[in-house]
């Protein structure tokens, strides 16, 4: 009896359909990863930070409010990116190109499924994130070239500690009529709300506390600290641990919500 | 890799060798199942919640037969065929697909099945042998041999002008072809075919059944589900009736209609509303009959000789027809309903 095949392998042989499928969208993927920083950090950077005069000590150690909002916007674009890949895209997997179900009737296994196209968002990220650093890097906003090298690997990371808990939730409902909602309520206010705009010693005690439990802070802190150059390792782990907890956690529950809905 | 440039449903180098393949393993063990079947399924449930969809069916499918599950609509006949691709979990029962256990070794059953489904999955923004090409790598072909297996299978659905056409621009037939052809990349060793040519025009069907009859003829193992009697007895060479999540009746298509009809059918049509009070006074002319709401079938070994004595009792007919039985009288015999409602 032939023996199982590995996931690597699997994940092989996805490859060329990935591919297929990342070649009809690369040019979105390269033009809005542009534009999003350019236009935010013009516009939150250059022309509403050139009111804000502080002392760096009180933005987190940036020299100026440009340099202290580009790690958030880092962070907040890799969210949003993971929040776009594993919404739309996975609904219209199950639903509109069957693309999933396809799949399912060759030797791939779900979890097989879901590493392929998991894999193909960590390659979109990786596009976003490395397309974000390069656009603002003449901006001198990376203390670095390894902070800023770093800051890509934190945006290939926030994205998926994000697209994992979407990818679960779009595999659960299959159906998009809730991603609007979420979008307002949830996306928007996380990107708001968690020390991407404004230092969160800025907020009450409790609110900074509630804040802090938030994701997207873990990853704004991440980034900030390998733009900025203030690297602090065990609030580092802490940070890698938090995303990292989420992203297993939600790639096991991605995996059975999937299986659960293909294999009725 | 011989290539065959006949036209029409050709059975090409690889289509035809796939049997022999099989035939290769019959010692491996690999296909030992209990009965030495492709497919043994004895007390096969599958049931969502409170809801059984089958509810506990014995069959086998030989090597190198056609076997076919006929039924309605909601019959079974799905979640069955979900059950033997290795997609659904069994709910409770034994099932053996090729000596394999499908809840331990799915991914390796799946490696040597075709599967065509009742429902699209073509990729509609890839080109026609883009489709082939992506579905060949899930099964770990080398993508050289697979290039030449994408234009060989192209050529046996009859679509090598459609390479590079995108999918969305295809006909609902030419969809199912491309479907089958996809079905084929990796050369099965069971095909299993869902409704095949539901929603296709005549012309399309039987371009389908000439291919799925060349495939059979190479050796490979078909089990189809249909809900047209015509298509299962033309393409099956053994069969299960299915109704209500159970077999209500299992043979060939000719045992089953001599076991269950008789040799010929006349159906006689009367006035709108009357079909029941003549259906009395024609009762004694036949070993059975059915009132339809729109005529009277009579099952008797000589249909023109019943007909010709409805005439003579001075029985007007609308329209009187005979023909010979086919697997409708037996599903219409075993559950009182027509197939398709």
């Amino acid at each position: 009896m032939s023996a199982p095949v590995s996931s690597l392998d699997m994940l092989g042989r996805q490859f060329d359909f990935w591919w297929a499928l990342y070649r009809r969208t690369f040019r979105g993927n390269v033009v809005s990863s542009f534009f999003f920083p350019l236009f935010n950090a013009l516009a939150m950077g250059v022309l509403l930070g050139g009111y804000v005069k502080v002392d760096p000590a009180r933005l987190e150690g940036a020299t100026s409010y440009l340099a202290f909002v580009v790690p958030g916007l880092l962070a907040g674009n890799a969210m949003m990116t993971g929040f776009g890949d594993a919404s739309y895209p996975v609904v219209g997997a199950l639903k509109w190109d069957r693309t999933y179900y396809a799949m399912q009737a060759s030797p791939l296994r779900v979890r097989d499924i879901v590493n392929g196209h998991l894999g193909l968002m960590a390659f979109r990220f990786l596009v976003a994130s490395s397309v974000f650093v390069l656009v603002l890097a003449p901006f001198g906003v990376f203390a670095t070239w390894w902070g800023a090298l770093g800051a890509v690997v934190v945006g290939v990371f926030v994205g998926l500690a994000f697209a994992l808990p979407m990818y679960a939730l779009s595999a659960r409902l299959g159906e998009e009529t809730w991603f609007t909602l979420l979008w307002r309520v949830g996306v928007m206010p996380l990107f708001l709300f968690s020390g991407a705009f404004f230092p969160l010693s800025n907020l009450s005690p409790p609110l900074s506390a509630l804040a802090k439990l938030m994701p997207l802070w873990h990853g704004v802190d991440l980034a900030r600290m390998l733009c900025l150059d203030t690297w602090d390792g065990p609030q580092a782990l802490l940070h890698i641990g938090y995303l990292g907890a989420l992203s297993v956690v939600f790639y096991l529950v991605s995996v059975r919500e999937l299986e659960r809905r293909l294999q009725h | 890799m011989s290539r065959n440039r006949q036209t029409g449903w050709l059975v090409s180098g690889n289509v035809s060798d796939a049997p022999r393949e099989a035939t290769d393993q019959d010692n491996s063990g690999e296909l030992g199942s209990p009965e030495g079947s492709m497919v043994h399924a004895r007390g096969l449930h599958k049931s969502f919640g409170d809801f059984e969809a089958v509810k506990g069916i014995d069959f086998d499918v030989r090597r190198g037969e056609c076997f076919g599950f006929l039924g309605p609509n909601g019959a079974g006949k799905s979640s069955t065929m979900r059950m033997i691709g290795a997609i659904s979990p069994v709910s409770s029962g034994t099932l053996r697909m090729l000596g394999m256990d499908p809840a331990t070794h799915g991914s390796q059953i799946r490696a040597k099945l075709g599967v065509c489904p009742q429902e699209d999955s073509l990729d509609a923004e890839l080109n026609v042998s883009e489709n082939l090409f992506v579905y060949g790598r899930y099964f770990g072909l080398p993508r050289a041999p697979l290039r030449l297996k994408v234009a060989e299978m192209l050529e046996f659905v009859q679509l090598t002008d459609k390479a590079k056409s995108k999918v969305s621009e295809l006909s609902g037939g030419m969809k199912r072809r491309l479907s089958i052809a996809r079905s084929l990349i990796n050369d099965p060793q069971l095909l299993l075919l869902d409704e095949p040519t539901t929603g296709l025009d005549p012309q399309a069907r039987h371009l389908l059944w000439d291919g799925i009859y060349r495939l059979k003829q190479a050796g490979v193992t078909v089990v189809l589900t249909t809900h047209y009697m015509d298509e299962a007895e033309q393409l099956c060479d053994r069969l299960v009736v299915m109704d209500d999540g159970r077999i209500v009746a299992q043979g060939t298509p000719r045992d089953l209609i001599a076991h269950h009809s008789t040799r010929e059918v006349a159906e006689l049509r009367f006035p709108v509303g009357d079909q029941q009070r003549y259906a009395d006074q024609v009762a004694d002319l036949a070993e059975r009959i059915e009132v339809l709401p729109d005529r009277v079938l009579l099952y008797t070994a000589d249909g023109d000789h019943a007909v010709a004595q409805v005439h003579a009792r001075g029985i007007a007919t609308e329209t009187a027809m005979v023909r010979r039985s086919s697997l409708e009288d037996v599903f219409l015999h075993l559950t009182g309903r027509s197939l398709v409602d």
